[in-house]
């Protein structure tokens, strides 16, 4: 067993074809992460460009409508571009620059990633293309229409499902076939090694900032952090600088669509097997051949059959919990913290509130909860105004 | 080590794949005995994954119609027990890792000992990854294939010194198909395998015509086709025997000119 271990997990299951990329990738990131220019570039571009640190924002009103524990909301929805997915794509691109590549490409599920690559593509001058399965493209239509706007070229991803992990594979197809020049920004802790300790390295500074935050204004940390994870990038990026706090929760929670016992969902640790897909040993949603099976959340960002290996790991070693949300519950959050606190959280976002609003009522009114808001729900709003049955188009 | 040193035995090799069950399981069978008789070498028989990151359009979609036609792996391997009732053909399972993996690596590699299958092929199993199954390949007798690409360089003296049974070049970059013109210096390819170990070398991706594998064949001693092959099923589904055969005795003759 070679690298990028997390205990059985992670490794590199890619085609050879692709091998001298990622371990020129490694070696090219083990050079710039420890490179101090490179370093006060990244967090310059943080700060200057995508508005870092984000907010954390007490949220009084849900607090006090829940009555337990004190919410806190880590406001990464305000950043550039409208997500968590900023922070790694301004690191990979740089560093992709470094690399003297001309290209990069990404898949995209619910668009943020794409709409993240696209932008940083756009300002560092970076051809740019983005593979989107189709049928993320018609829930997501503003964001394929906006990343062309930056300049970028979405393609539709037509195989298997037509969904994240199609584009993931349609991606790394492309990889194969133009390695030379081109660098996939992968958009998730997941992948081969190193992609998941990359990917987690640059949205680390999401737990970094709120464990200085709450201690300037708790002067405590928070009893549980709560993050959605669907690769699980905005969740490891909030648990990482907490993992040797063993008193803090770290609370992950997976899109369980129509119900965890209904074959409509894409809980992965909550029905997945261990397996090896898209070049990582981790859980995935499969079939007792090992095919991997047609996950399904409203949640496009969400909707991918596999998690993280280093999240794997957490859960083997009972580290971090996961905790299936449905479809249901995850618009009944939505809902709620836009009338409750004027905050319209993402859907994928929505399931990270949704268990904090069950969370909360069972704690004291000393203790305190992080959730983590990933993304702005606009993207989601016509989505959202269809499944509640109003007739809307974009 | 099995015996897939007699595949190079006659001449240059012709390694035809096919996508196990497409358009059905009992097809698959006939094609394979077809392929026998117009004088493939090795048959690659490919196991269809859900998701095949490796493989271009063609073989996604004849992949998709296999499952969606229900076949699993234990029938694949029901079929191949009818095959060797009556066959004694060289065979090889070319599929992705998590098939084994889920299968159960033992349970997976002791059935392909049963079944005299000869090499494993899994294009999502890199070199630095191998362990996940070469110990159980090696007790069963298979060869656990090597591939090497257009983008391997200095990789390839490493892979080539532990490579078993015969190394795969991959002609092009990208995932497989047909393709027009093949770009890629595959003599410097393979004379770089050969320094480092005298080992069967069978060039594949890309390759459709007689044309093509003639002069591949120039280059090394076995040619691998699968995309041309799917295709012809693809589009005579359970009338393509004939049409199989056809493709696979020209492309044999082409390269045994």
């Amino acid at each position: 067993m070679n690298k990028g271990r997390f205990g059985i997990h992670g490794g590199q299951y890619i085609p050879e074809t692709l091998m001298n990329a990622v371990i020129e990738l490694e070696e090219a990131y083990n050079k710039y992460s420890k490179n101090p220019e490179f370093i006060a570039e990244f967090n310059d571009l943080l700060e200057k460009y995508a508005g870092r640190p984000s907010l954390l924002y007490y949220a009084e009103k849900m607090t006090d409508d829940l009555g337990g524990a004190k919410i806190y909301l880590k406001r990464e929805d305000l950043n550039h571009t409208g997500s968590h997915k900023i922070n790694n794509v301004l690191g990979q691109v740089l560093l992709a620059k470094k690399m003297g590549k001309k290209r990069v490409i990404a898949e995209t599920g619910a668009g943020q990633h794409g709409v993240a690559t696209a932008t940083v593509a756009a300002l560092m001058g970076m051809e740019c293309e983005i593979f989107m399965g189709e049928e993320d493209t018609k829930r997501q239509a503003l964001n394929v229409f906006r990343m062309e706007l930056l300049g970028a070229k979405v393609h539709p991803v037509k195989s298997g499902t037509a969904t994240l992990k199609d584009a993931v594979s349609e991606t790394m197809r492309e990889w194969t076939a133009r390695v030379a020049d081109t660098h996939y920004v992968l958009g998730s802790v997941m992948g081969p090694h190193p992609f998941p300790t990359i990917v987690r390295d640059f949205q680390s500074v999401i737990g970094k900032e709120v464990k200085k935050q709450i201690l300037e204004t708790e002067g405590k940390l928070p009893d549980a952090v709560i993050a959605c994870v669907g690769g699980g990038s905005n969740a490891i990026g909030l648990f990482y600088d907490f993992i040797n706090d063993k008193d803090v929760r770290l609370i992950g929670c997976e899109a369980a669509g129509l119900g965890v016992d209904n074959p409509k969902n894409a809980a992965t640790m909550a029905n997945g097997k261990l397996g090896i897909f898209h070049g990582m040993k981790s859980y995935f949603c499969q079939d007792e051949y090992g095919q991997i099976a047609p996950v399904y959340s409203i949640s496009a960002g969400l909707d991918y059959p596999g998690i993280g290996p280093e999240h794997a790991w957490l859960s083997d070693i009972g580290r971090a919990e996961y905790v299936p949300i449905t479809d249901k519950e995850a618009v009944q959050a939505f809902s709620y913290l836009s009338k409750t606190e004027g905050i319209i959280p993402a859907i994928e976002s929505s399931h990270a509130v949704a268990y904090a609003m069950k969370l909360a009522p069972t704690m004291s009114k000393d203790n305190i909860i992080v959730i983590n808001i990933s993304g702005r729900g606009d993207k989601d709003v016509a989505a959202i105004a269809r499944y509640m049955g109003v007739d809307i188009y974009e | 080590m099995s015996n897939i040193n007699k595949v190079f035995a006659n001449g240059k090799a012709f390694i035809p794949f096919i996508t196990a069950g497409d358009p059905n399981i009992d097809v698959t069978e006939k094609l394979i005995l077809a392929m026998e008789r117009a004088g493939a070498d090795l048959i690659e028989i490919g196991i269809p994954f859900s998701d095949p990151v490796a493989e271009g359009v063609v073989i996604q979609d004849a992949s998709l119609r296999a499952l969606n036609g229900g076949v699993t792996t234990d029938k694949i391997f029901d079929m191949v027990r009818n095959i060797r009732k009556i066959s004694n053909v060289h065979l090889a399972f070319m599929t992705y890792i998590n098939l084994v993996f889920t299968y159960g690596t033992q349970k997976f590699l002791s059935t392909c000992k049963e079944l005299n299958i000869d090499a494993l092929i899994l294009p999502d199993l890199p070199f630095e990854e191998k362990e996940e199954v070469l110990d159980e390949c090696k007790k069963n007798n298979v060869s656990l294939i090597s591939l090497i690409a257009p983008t391997s360089n200095e990789r390839i003296s490493m892979i080539a010194k532990e490579a078993e049974g015969f190394v795969y070049c991959v002609s092009s970059m990208g995932v497989t198909g047909v393709r027009s013109e093949i770009k890629t210096d595959v003599g410097e390819m393979v004379n770089l395998v050969k320094k480092t170990k005298n080992i069967p070398c069978a060039i594949g991706f890309g390759i459709s015509t007689p044309e093509q594998a003639k002069k591949m064949a120039e280059y090394a001693d076995g040619v691998i086709v699968g995309s041309a092959v799917v295709k012809i099923v693809e589009k005579y589904g359970a009338n393509s025997e004939k049409y199989v055969y056809d493709f696979v005795k020209s492309m044999k003759d082409a390269i045994s000119k």
